[in-house]
């Protein structure tokens, strides 16, 4: 099977007037139809910054990609201009954010929005694409669809707020859904109402789902495979299963063991010390040296490549050279230096 | 454990009057709506719910920042609320909080040293200066925070650095009681575990009582040794964590363990969930009966009609649910879906 959604190598920098944010500085994944892929990492890891960037929302300047390639049915985005992108976007691409009220307009009906998404992007004329905000509202489970379509946004709550911008992520039927946080602003009760909503709705449009979250149960319920980011660079991707029996990245291994967990009381967590570093730093070797308890010198001076180790998975720890499949690296190795 | 409370909730209400959308009449919020509970020495204990039933309103009454509607909370055998203000100046000695938000929570403009020594000042100890300084240089020990920060500015620390600093200023007066509300939920999970593995060793150096208010039931179970459950301003119920996380009795404390995602694929994958339909519904215009019998699947007619009472089900484990004694559990109950 052909991935639907390929990134490559990408760096998305902030240039500012007094330094560069190396917000987002190596991601490579590849996303298969019916797949979700989650993206988990510590806050300002630049997890949203390269959603983002795949749908080109980000203001030129100041930022910039400077690297990379992002690979849709094989066709490379980035070499697309804004109506090219214009019609991936929302349409073949969706998104949903975190906090729906910022994302849905104060002042339309619900139904309104949904109904404008399916006119802009299917061309249907305006009774058509009401009847369909309607079925859409129905499918994403608003009870009396029929007449909460004219509700205004603040008259919903917070999850069926969330419910609506899926509804308008879907009515195009898109191949490709990002969610970012999708349910971070919600409860634990109606989170579970939201995840099941969208495996339901995965499987039934084999949609691929990019699922950006920092909340290692919700990774563990959705995922089937995880890149995990620290301060801008993916630095271990994996199957779910793998990462979470066997992560080979001590980053992720202190990610892991730091949460708690309803299933198993621990004494104490194993807390991973220190702080995340400044990405306006320029750091020559692995950014998670100064927290990292294994550090050899090498990780100070150089920075460790993506090592393709055997079952499909990535890590870039120096101290798995010794298992990587080739010396030789797939994808752009990360010391070599992105333009700027 | 002590058999003498710290502190007794005694039938706390607290009641909002607000207007009803845009134009309309006034409404009344029932933000507590009669909470009772005693808490020990040395113990931690957790009140947990979901968004808007009530936790930081209660947390607020207990600290004596805003005035009940009715009820009592009694400290050491004293009640808060008969206190004259030199009582009460003392007893905020006693009872100290630590915010959700390290961002907002502290002043700006203040160094990190006056922040935490500020405490000394209101309450005039420490007045030697060396004695001051020995008392600063300890907390920064107990909270990990660095000698080099003391003339930093909180801007310039992360959140879970700020949120130290609260700790600090927090236990700088030596008190027994300290509520947190939600005290990690901003922080990422790496920095998450340093502040709780902190919160867990202080209150075993420094004999601390905590009231722990949290939405997250992973945290409360690391941390709490009990726990009690709220929902629309209302404790439906209240028992010891482990018997909580194992025996719940209260459908909707079953449906709230059921929702959250265990960091586990394994037992994630194959797990059932019991999905609660619709959403909380408005407290200003809660459900007659029983709050929870609209998403309760248990749900019998008398649950429509009859608040339940508050009965103690087994020794030490409270529940509010009028069908509860009498239910058979179902075979995918909370604990049995997570193995
Ligand atoms: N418009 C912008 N201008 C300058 N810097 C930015 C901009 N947007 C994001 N950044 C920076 O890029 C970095 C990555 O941010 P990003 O929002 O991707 O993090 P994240 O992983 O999504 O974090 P969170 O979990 O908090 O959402 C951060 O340091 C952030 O401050
Ligand atoms: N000053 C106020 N005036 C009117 N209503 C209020 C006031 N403070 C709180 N409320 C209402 O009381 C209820 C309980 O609020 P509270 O902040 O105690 O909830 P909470 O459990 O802490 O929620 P969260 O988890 O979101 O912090 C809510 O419906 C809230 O809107
Ligand atoms: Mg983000
Ligand atoms: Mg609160």
């Amino acid at each position: 099977m052909e991935p639907v959604l390929s990134v490559r190598g990408l760096r998305t920098y902030f240039h500012l007037d007094d330094s560069v944010i190396r917000a987002v500085d190596g991601i490579s994944y590849d996303l298969y139809p019916g797949k979700t892929l989650a993206v988990v990492g510590e806050s300002g890891s630049g997890k949203s910054v390269h959603a983002l960037s795949i749908l080109r929302l980000l203001p030129e300047p100041p930022a910039r990609i400077v690297a990379g390639e992002i690979l849709f049915n094989g066709r490379d985005l980035l070499a697309l201009g804004p109506q090219g992108m214009g019609d991936i976007r929302g349409n073949r691409i969706a998104m949903i954010f975190q906090e729906p009220m910022t994302s849905l307009n104060p002042v339309l009906p619900v139904g309104e929005q949904i109904a404008e998404a399916v006119m802009l992007h299917q061309g249907a004329t305006r009774e058509k694409a009401w009847a369909k905000a309607v079925e859409l509202l129905k499918k994403v489970g608003i009870p009396h669809a029929e007449e909460r379509v004219q509700d205004y946004p603040h008259q919903f709550s917070g999850g069926m707020r969330q419910r609506a911008m899926i509804a308008i992520a879907l009515s195009c039927e898109p191949d490709v859904l990002i969610a970012d946080e999708p349910t971070t602003a919600l409860d634990v009760t109606i989170q579970a109402q939201i995840l099941e909503l969208m495996r339901d709705l995965q499987k039934e449009y084999r949609m691929a789902i990019v699922l950006i979250t920092h909340n290692i149960g919700v990774v563990a319920e959705m995922a089937d495979d995880v890149a995990v980011m620290y301060a801008g660079r993916q630095i271990e991707q994996a199957s779910i299963h793998s990462l979470f029996k066997d992560p080979k990245h001590p980053y992720t291994q202190g990610l892991l063991s730091s949460v708690p967990s309803i299933y198993a009381r621990k004494e104490r967590l194993e807390a991973i010390g220190g702080q995340p570093p400044e990405l306006t730093r320029e750091f020559p070797g692995c950014p998670f040296v100064v927290r990292c308890p294994v550090a050899m010198d090498r990780c100070r001076i150089q920075d460790p490549p993506h090592f393709h180790l055997p079952g499909g998975r990535v890590s870039n720890c120096w101290k798995q050279e010794s298992e990587s499949e080739q010396s030789r690296h797939r994808y752009s190795p990360a010391q070599s230096a992105a333009p700027s | 454990m002590s058999t003498r409370p710290l502190l007794e909730v005694k039938d706390i209400k607290k009641h909002f009057t607000v207007r009803k959308g845009l134009f309309g009449e006034k409404g009344t919020v029932k933000a507590v709506d009669g909470v009772s509970f005693s808490v020990f020495p040395q113990e931690s204990f957790a009140v947990v719910g979901e968004s808007g039933c009530g936790k930081t309103t209660l947390g607020r009454m207990i600290l004596a920042l805003d005035k009940p509607t009715a009820g009592d909370v009694v400290f050491e055998g004293r009640s808060i609320y008969g206190m004259r203000s030199s009582e009460l100046r003392g007893l905020r000695r006693e009872m100290q909080v630590i915010f959700q938000d390290p961002f907002s929570s502290l002043n700006p403009r203040m160094t990190v040293e006056s922040i935490i020594t500020e405490p000394f000042i209101i309450h005039g100890v420490y007045p030697d200066k060396a004695e001051r300084r020995k008392r600063l240089l300890q907390l920064l020990e107990f909270c990990g925070i660095a000698q080099s920060h003391l003339e930093r500015h909180p801007h310039e620390f992360s959140g879970g650095q700020r949120q130290r600093i609260g700790i600090a200023r927090a236990l700088a007066l030596n008190p027994k009681l300290i509520v947190a509300d939600e005290p990690v939920s901003a922080l990422d999970v790496s920095i998450q575990a340093q502040i709780l593995n902190l919160l867990k060793d202080l209150q075993r150096e420094l004999k601390l009582t905590y009231i722990f208010i949290s939405h997250d039931f992973s945290v409360v179970r690391h941390l709490c040794n009990r726990i009690a459950v709220m929902y629309l301003g209302r404790v439906v119920e209240l028992a010891e964590s482990e018997t909580l996380f194992n025996d719940p009795q209260h459908p909707y404390t079953e449906a709230l363990l059921s929702a959250v995602p265990i960091p586990d694929p394994n037992i994630e994958k194959r797990r059932k969930r019991i999905l609660l339909t619709g959403d909380v519904p408005s407290p200003l215009k809660p459900p007659p009966g029983c709050h929870f019998h609209p998403r309760c699947r248990y749900a019998q007619k008398p649950c429509r009609r009859d608040s339940p009472d508050f009965i103690e089900v087994k020794p030490g484990h409270w529940a509010a649910c009028p069908i509860q004694p009498f239910r058979q559990k179902p075979s995918d109950a909370a604990l049995t879906a997570l193995g």
